[in-house]
């Protein structure tokens, strides 16, 4: 099976006067699982399709596996691809759904029946194969639509929210396959969600769009740790992170200054040289720290509510000018609401954002 | 919860004439017809039991025959030419045509012109020295010959023309609402797949649509079974019987020819074959009902 590389350059699409995408650019290493992750309407599905020539662009290029398709028809692309309504053919068997591509393209029997067989061993669909798509549970026929992109033996395989229509629990078995399969295969996989933790779980790298533009394309641990604006920052992560607003002070050794608490930013990596000016803080609910009341650099919070989640607390806190926070501490935190507690904010666990373009500072 | 005497007795008296109807004008009128099939009356009815007779009488009626031989002919061809172009009109106004609500309304208009008219309508278009023979001639093609309806042999696929003419719109209604209840993805995935079109409509597309065939033939069907006004505005029954049909037959006896025996006994007949044609369907579904 070959694995192709996807290079986009700068792509433009839109629909009558409405732009969707200008000139994005994005390059897919050949067995890399890329997520293309955004709210709705933030133009990932587009691009997928775009990729999959399911619609026309007005600019720019594609190139598949060193080829240029831009204008190529999808079948002629090395591309399956995965959608979220499943889109399997009612009237058809689970052989003939998987099959009957492959039988219309004018495959040998043995070749189709030797696909056939191997992607319904790896999807354990064998005992299925002569059932119709109505008489499978909603997992199993999105199994059986990756079983249909499978056997095609694509350079590159698409995934347009495959798993938006399962319930949760199923999801999260779907995921884990998912991942198996990229594992075993190391094919190429492009894959739109909407749901960051599929994006963390799953990607090698992942791409945040929002407004028709990439935000932020990285690993899940560069994306988690440091989000490049405010956005990306807020879409990631569950808790989400918080955001305290504030100033930047360079008097002496810079700090944070929110209401009567100010923050040492010893050990943050600031992207430029630090200057006095309003921003926002963002710190992630696990990264707070409790500490002892004495601590000079400690910010004192009052108990607003917990939040018991099984394997952790989320406990929201209140700081003295008003500002709202949620921290995470273990199953058993003791904390009760009206408890003043004693906070550690650590600098390298920080995000300090420009206030007005909310870039990362 | 039990019901109040008082909101008991709306419910029934709001029922009441749907349950009179039913009793007086389907079952009783329908009893009552078949008695008079197994009586002597003429003109007027009367009560006179002369058991099978009548129907003996009417399978040796050529006209009769005629007739039941025209239905089959006209049940036939009528419902498949009319599924069959109603789903092609269908197609093509589903691939995103231009000014489609202008093309769907004029397909649809013939549909709520009276068979009457539309009868007339195709009766002077099919005539020989006023309609598409005599323009084609008039262009010059002198040999050109289009005179169907008045031959004998041919009548009844006039009005296999007229009615298919007439009942394609709305089969097309029917399909169109069928085919925009397809998930945009079955079609993106038929294209990832590589599929020529008419493949994705011939195998995936038609078997997702049983329904919409179902309901567009058991429409089209009803009205083969009252086919009347039709054949007796065209042709009115002719060239001499050739175009003759079971209800007209019925019609003609009741009030023209007062043999009110006979045209009962026909009008029976033709409730007999329709109970025969519905009821094993009727029966399957119940069976399939039942296994779900």
């Amino acid at each position: 099976m070959q694995k192709s590389n996807v290079d986009i350059r700068s792509l433009q699409i839109g629909f009558g006067g409405l732009k969707v995408l200008e000139n994005l650019n994005l390059h897919v290493e050949a067995s890399e699982f890329l997520v293309l992750l955004g709210p709705s309407g933030c133009g990932k599905s587009t691009l997928l399709n775009a990729i999959a020539g399911l619609i026309d662009v007005k600019g720019g290029e594609i190139h598949i596996g060193g080829r240029d398709v831009t204008w190529a028809e999808p079948k002629d692309r090395g591309i399956a691809m995965v959608f979220q309504s499943y889109a399997l053919y009612p009237r058809m068997s689970v052989r003939r759904n998987m099959s009957f591509g492959l039988k219309v393209a004018g495959t040998p029997r043995e070749e189709i029946e030797r696909r056939v067989g191997e992607a319904a061993q790896m999807l354990r669909l064998t005992s299925l194969l002569d059932r119709r798509p109505s008489e499978l549970s909603g997992g199993q026929r999105q199994r059986v639509a990756i079983g249909r992109a499978l056997v095609r033996h694509a350079g590159v395989y698409l995934f347009d929210e495959p798993l938006s229509n399962l319930d949760a629990q199923l999801r999260a078995e779907l995921r884990v396959e998912i991942k198996r399969l990229h594992a075993r295969l190391s094919a190429t996989m492009i894959y739109v969600t909407h749901d960051q933790i599929e994006a963390l779980t799953l990607a090698d790298r992942i791409a945040v769009m929002q407004g028709g533009v990439i935000q932020q394309l990285d690993t899940p641990k560069k994306i988690y740790r440091e989000p490049v604006n405010r956005f990306v920052a807020s879409f990631v992560g569950s808790p989400a992170m918080n955001f305290i607003p504030g100033r930047i002070a360079c008097d002496g050794e810079t700090g944070f200054i929110a209401g009567a608490n100010r923050l040492g930013l010893n050990g943050y990596a600031f992207r430029g040289l630090p200057t006095d000016a309003r921003a926002v803080l963002g710190i992630r609910p696990e990264h707070i720290e409790l500490t002892a009341s004495d601590d000079p650099s400690a910010v004192s919070a009052r108990v607003e509510m917990v939040e018991p989640m099984g394997a952790d607390t989320l406990i929201w806190c209140r700081l003295a000018d008003g500002t709202t926070f949620s921290f995470r501490d273990d199953a058993d935190a003791k904390m009760r609401e009206g408890d003043t507690l004693a906070l550690r904010f650590p600098a390298q666990a920080l995000s300090l954002f420009d206030e007005t373009s909310g870039q990362r500072l | 919860m039990r019901l109040s005497l008082t909101s008991r007795f709306s419910a029934i008296s709001a029922l009441l004439p749907a349950l009179l109807v039913m009793l007086v004008v389907y079952i009783g009128a329908t009893s009552w017809t078949v008695w008079m099939s197994l009586t002597n009356s003429r003109m007027l009815p009367n009560n006179n039991f002369v058991g099978l007779r009548q129907y003996e009488t009417l399978l040796g009626n050529d006209r009769w025959i005629t007739s039941v031989h025209n239905i089959v002919i006209y049940g036939v061809l009528f419902v498949s030419f009319a599924l069959l172009i109603g789903f092609l009109l269908a197609v093509a106004i589903d691939q995103r045509v231009r000014a489609e609500d202008t093309i769907r309304s004029i397909f649809l208009y013939p549909y709520s012109m009276s068979f009457v008219v539309t009868g007339l309508v195709w009766q002077w278009l099919l005539n020989p020295t006023l309609g598409i023979q005599h323009v084609l001639r008039s262009w010059g093609f002198e040999n050109a010959t289009f005179d169907w309806i008045v031959r004998p042999e041919t009548a009844i696929y006039c009005l296999v023309i007229a009615g298919v003419w007439q009942a394609s719109g709305l089969v097309m209604a029917i399909m169109l609402a069928g085919l925009r209840g397809v998930d945009e993805e079955i079609w993106k995935a038929a294209r990832v797949d590589g599929l020529p079109k008419w493949r994705v409509y011939m195998s995936i597309i038609i078997p997702m649509m049983g329904a919409s065939f179902a309901t567009a033939a058991v429409l089209l069907s009803t009205g083969v079974v009252r086919l009347y006004d039709l054949s007796v505005s065209m042709t009115n029954g002719g060239p001499g019987i050739a175009s003759e049909v079971p209800a007209k037959f019925v019609m003609d006896h009741l009030f023209e020819r007062a043999n009110i025996g006979l045209a009962t006994a026909a009008a029976t007949t033709m409730l007999i074959t329709v109970i025969a044609v519905v009821a094993p369907y009727l029966y399957w579904r119940a069976r399939k009902g039942e296994m779900r």
